[in-house]
This record gives structure tokens, sequence and C-alpha cells, in this order.
């Protein structure tokens, strides 16, 4: 089943959709980012990973508005980002799941995604009270797009089961489904594959590859290195708040600072040695 | 919601249902008026701690923002009435305009509440709110000098009565053979209030605006991240909350004829959070239960608990009023312990999509 996502985008596959400039950040004494730059091109699965703490979470919260940048900028379809709040960076179509899920736990799984289409209708109080024959047009047509979007990552059978009731995988996919509701042009998923199991991990990887042949750029940080390696088409790599590869990720594998951020670097040596 | 979406499935029953509501309803004043006059008296304040309940849920139970000064609103609503139909400005403009306008000026303090605790949540909301609605009470309280507006601990009597023309609420009427005495006139006004608030609060919550307010209730970040403007949302609900607040204090007004700032301290603004709270916090019928049972038992204790001794040992040993407090606190403890969701706790709506439900 496909999404009924707008798909123009199609059509310009390959130009950029989102550039980050010099992007900084810091806490206090630490500096979670430094002047990390990147350009993520629409179409395509785009990883982001680095050691714990590589400031891949913080790259996110930049993004998304959540912290503000202490430098750089993003440049999203054309249009610069800084200083947008986060339901602002929603509006203009980058969508996010999190790291530690954040569902509307004592909502039904359905009414989670129904808040996802929120921002793209416009029912006030108005329509709210008076239900006015538009809005209730609308609420069917949200009511219908948040199911097909349940059934579009698979957990329609759970649809009126409170989101804390379900299965950790299922909320997983409950996640990118509300964030899809969103029509985002840009995905944005938080280790969408921690904790799953095997399995899950391979519904998962059918999931993106789906998500992107209907049009949907994805940015996706992980640690399952398997599933990065199979689903992405670029890859960056942090550590320490900076960038040290970006490229193709057969080529990113390969790169010496790469394996010494992961091995440690007299490991990474000795490897190279024999 | 479970009740109602069954209800839903079933119309010939919800209808019938309907009709038997109405009906007692619409026979209840005449029955407690032969029980005592009192009674239909307390039942109309009653009904004015449901709108109190349903107004206060907006803000506490559907958008998740504790307010420990929701009486504020009230006393806005009951000031506003006061002074623009009583002997004290010589002003006596009908109900019809000043409701709106106490609607109106209760719904702008909310927004003034509203906006500089945007940022809090929880304990720290709940100090602030609990300030606000006693500076309201104390303003009430001093605004005597040096220009005379609230009359201050005095408070304000002889207020009007709701008239239309020559049709007043507080006088009573023979009508074939049934006599309406004022606050069974006021006890059917009231009622087709309520209903319409009902109404509304129930077609706010099953919106996308209601589901917004749930959303920052769950989970403010996850919201702003799917695009909900928390701002305006959390002010809206400061808003709608206040302005039932303001209607209902209108309302009181009127019936009592007499307010002073006395009716309006912070165990008010308690006493109707925890109607929300034992009821059912974010459920409608919930809500509306807890103020009921609330406002009634005490009412219930006043007249049972003192005859009830004197029976039993030939005189009032423990005064009523203390009675009522442990009997109130305990009942609140056993709650909080056993359904700490309230009595009627908001269960899941259920959405039946025809033809697309999996087996």
């Amino acid at each position: 089943m496909k999404a009924a996502a707008p798909l123009a985008t199609r059509a310009a596959h390959g130009e950029v959709l989102l550039a980050g400039e010099g992007i900084t950040k810091r806490f206090g004494g630490v500096q979670a980012l430094s002047e990390v730059s990147f350009t993520i091109r629409r179409g395509e699965i785009y990883g982001l990973i680095g050691p714990n703490g590589a400031g891949k979470t913080s790259l996110f919260n930049v993004l998304t508005g959540i912290y503000e940048a202490d430098g750089g900028r993003f440049v999203f379809d054309g249009a610069p980002l800084g200083g947008r709040k986060p339901n602002e960076v929603a509006a203009l179509g980058i969508a996010r799941t999190f790291q530690n899920i954040r569902l509307f736990a004592n909502l039904s799984a359905l009414e989670n995604v129904m808040i996802g289409r929120h921002v793209r209708t416009h029912a006030s109080v108005f329509g709210a009270v008076f239900r006015d024959a538009r809005t209730r047009a609308e609420e069917a047509a949200i009511e219908e797009r948040a199911y097909e979007l349940l059934t579009y990552v698979g957990v329609h059978r759970r649809a009126n089961d409170l989101a804390k009731h379900l299965a950790y995988g299922d909320q997983r996919r409950l996640e990118i489904a509300r964030a899809l509701a969103t029509d985002p042009k840009l995905l944005a998923l938080d280790e969408p594959a921690a904790g799953m199991n095997a399995t899950e991990t391979a519904t998962l990887r059918a999931l993106l590859d789906h998500i992107r042949a209907d049009g949907t750029t994805i940015l996706l940080i992980e640690h399952d290195m398997k599933l990065v390696m199979s689903v992405c088409d670029r890859v960056l790599v942090l550590d320490y708040g900076r960038k040290i590869a970006e490229g193709p990720a057969a080529e990113v594998q390969k790169d010496d600072k790469v394996i010494a951020a992961y091995l440690g670097g007299d490991v990474a040596l000795n490897l190279k040695g024999n | 919601m479970s009740s109602i979406a069954t209800l839903r499935q079933h119309p010939a029953a919800s209808r019938v249902g309907v009709v038997l509501i109405a009906v007692a309803l619409a026979l209840l004043p005449f029955v407690l008026a032969n029980i005592g006059t009192a009674w239909v008296r307390i039942t109309n304040l009653a009904i004015l701690y449901v709108f109190l309940a349903l107004g206060l849920n907006i803000v506490v139970g559907f958008a998740g923002l504790l307010d420990l000064g929701y009486i504020a609103f009230y006393a806005v609503g009951a000031y506003v009435y006061a002074l623009l139909a009583s002997p004290h400005f010589d002003l006596h403009l009908p109900f019809w305009v000043i409701l709106p306008l106490g609607a109106l000026l209760a719904c702008f303090f909310g927004v003034l509440l509203g906006t500089p605790t945007l940022k809090l949540r929880g304990d720290y909301l709940a100090i602030v709110t609990l300030g606000f609605g006693e500076i309201i009470r104390i303003f009430l309280n001093n605004l005597s000098q040096p220009v005379n507006i609230t009359n201050g601990p005095q408070g304000i009597t002889l207020i009007d009565p709701f008239h239309i023309g020559s049709f007043s609420f507080a006088q009573p009427q023979t009508l074939g053979g049934l006599t309406f005495s004022g606050p069974i006139k006021y006890y059917y006004f009231l009622i087709v209030v309520l209903v319409l608030v009902i109404v509304l609060n129930l077609r706010l919550q099953d919106s996308r605006i209601g589901r917004a307010w749930e959303a920052i209730r769950e989970d403010e970040i996850a919201a702003r991240a799917m695009g909900i403007n928390t701002r305006n949302m959390k002010l809206l609900a400061f808003a709608m909350g206040a302005s039932f607040g303001g209607i209902a204090g209108g309302m009181f007004s009127a019936m009592q004829g007499f307010i002073s700032p006395e009716s309006f301290v912070l165990v008010e603004s308690v006493n109707v959070l925890a109607m929300v709270v034992l009821g059912g916090m974010g459920n409608i019928p919930g809500v509306i239960l807890g103020a009921i049972l609330l406002s009634f038992a005490p009412e219930v204790l006043r007249y049972t608990v003192g005859p009830v001794q004197q029976q039993l040992f030939g005189r009032t040993l423990i005064d009523p009023e203390v009675i009522r407090m442990l009997l109130f606190g305990f009942t609140l403890v056993i709650m909080m312990l056993f359904r700490p969701a309230g009595i009627l706790p908001s269960a899941t709506r259920k959405r039946e999509l025809e033809g697309k439900r999996a087996p």
C-alpha cells in the first residue's frame, strides 16, 4: 500500500533538500557540535552515525528547533531554518521520532497518528463546536489518513489500543506513522531499530525502503551498522561533535578515521599493521 | 466515553434514554421543592459547580495544566455581573449583555494568567496559579479605596436577578396549576445552559483542538515536534476554561443577590479541582459526576449528621462541619489509593472505520 504523500518532489530527485552549514552547539564547556557541514539530497536515505555521545541527537535537536544553534545554519528546501520553533520546523516539512520513544501514551494508536495530521489541517474552535460540513469532512479525512498510515507501517490491528500497551517494535513503527502523518519532506529517525530483534529490524528496513520509494527523504541515526550499511545511500560520521567522514556507506566503512573512532585509535592502527 | 460510544451504536436506545433523562430533569425541581425549597437552591449551586468543573477540566483534564486559582475567573464573572446590575453603580444592564461580557473579561484574565506561565508545568504552574487566584481575591477585598469599586469585604448587595422585560427570575409564578418559584426558574435556565456547555465540551474534546490539548498533556515536546503550536493551544485552554468560569460567576451573582470576596477563597479552587480529580480527569461524564457528588455530599451530611446524633446520643457531639471535612478527606485518600484515575476514568475512544477494520 502506498502512502498518499505528495510525490512532486520526485522529479527533483538528487537535488539538495537539506544543507547544514557549520553547525555548532555548546553546552557549558562541552562542545556538542563543532562546525558540522553536510548535505542531504532529495530521495536518499542519509545515515548519521558515530559513537555514543558523538553529537548525533544534538544535531537532530538543533535541526528540529528544540535547541538553538550557537553557530552555523540549516538551509531546508531553499530556505534557512534559523531560529524556528519545533512546530514551525514540522510545518515546513521535517518530522522526527525520538531515541526514547515519545508517544502520547494514554491515547490510542489511531489518535496518535491523527494528532500528526494537526499541522496539515485547519479546524478552529468554531469548527470544532459547530461541526460544519467542512470540519466533518476534514475529521473524516484525518481519521481515514491516520488509519491508512497505521496500515502502511503495519500496526492497524492495534488502532484502538492505547499507545503504551503496544509492543516495543510496534511503538517504534507507530512513532514513524505519526511522523509521516505530518506529510514530511524529510523524515528524521532517531535510532528506530534500537531494541529491536532481527525480524523486527528486517521489517523496519523494508518500511524505510518503502517510505523512500514513496518520495520521502530519510535522515537516519542508527547504531545497527548492518542496517545502516544496507539501507543508507550516504552516511555522515560524527565523533566528539566533529564530522570525520561523509560519503557512500561502503566508502565510509573503510575510512581509517571512522574505524579509529569506533574501535579506538591504537586498535585501528594495529589492524592496519596486520 | 465508552458509554457514549455504545449509545452511538444504538440510536433508538439512546433516544429513549435522552427522553427519560429530560423528563427526570424536568420533574426534579418539583420533587425537590416538596422536600424543601432549600434543595432546589442546593441543586442550582451544584449545577454551577458542574460548570466550574467542566471549565477547569479543559485546563487540567484536557491540556494537563494544573490550575489552583481557577475560582478567580468565577470571581471575575461574578463581580462583572454584580457591578453592572446592582445599585452599587446604579447600573442595571440586562443579563444577556453582562454574561458574555463577564465571559470575555474572564477570558482576558485567563490569557493574562496563561501568558507568563507558558513554560511552567506541574508544581511550578500550580504555585503561580494559586498566587494569581489570591491576587484577584485580595484585589476584590481592597478595591474599595481610594475609589470604591468592589465595596471591599462588605461585598455587593441587591444584585439584580435575571429578567427579560417584566419577566423576572426572582418572582414565583403560577402556570397551569404549577407554582414556579424563583429557584425553579433558575433551575430550568441552568439546565438549558448546562446542556449547551456539555455538548460544547464533548465536541471540543473530540476535535482537532481537543486532540492537540491531549497531545500537550501527554508529551509537550512530542506535541511540538508534531507541529502543534503549544503556546496558542495552551492559551486557548486557559481562555476557554476561564470563560466557563466567568459565565458561571455571573449566574452565581444573579442567583445569590449578594457576593463578597469570601466566596472566592483558595479552598473553593481546591474544591473544584477535587471534583475534577475525583470524577475522572479529562472524562466529561466523570467530571460531571464528581461535581454533583462533591456539591451534594456536604448538604446531605448537614441534614443527616446532626439529627442522627440527636437520635443516638440525645445531643450533637460532633459538629457536622467537622464530620464533613473528615469524610471528605477520608474519601479522597481512599479514592487516590484505589481509583487514582477517578470514579469514571477516561477510556479510549473506540473508532470504527467501516470496511477498513482488520479482522
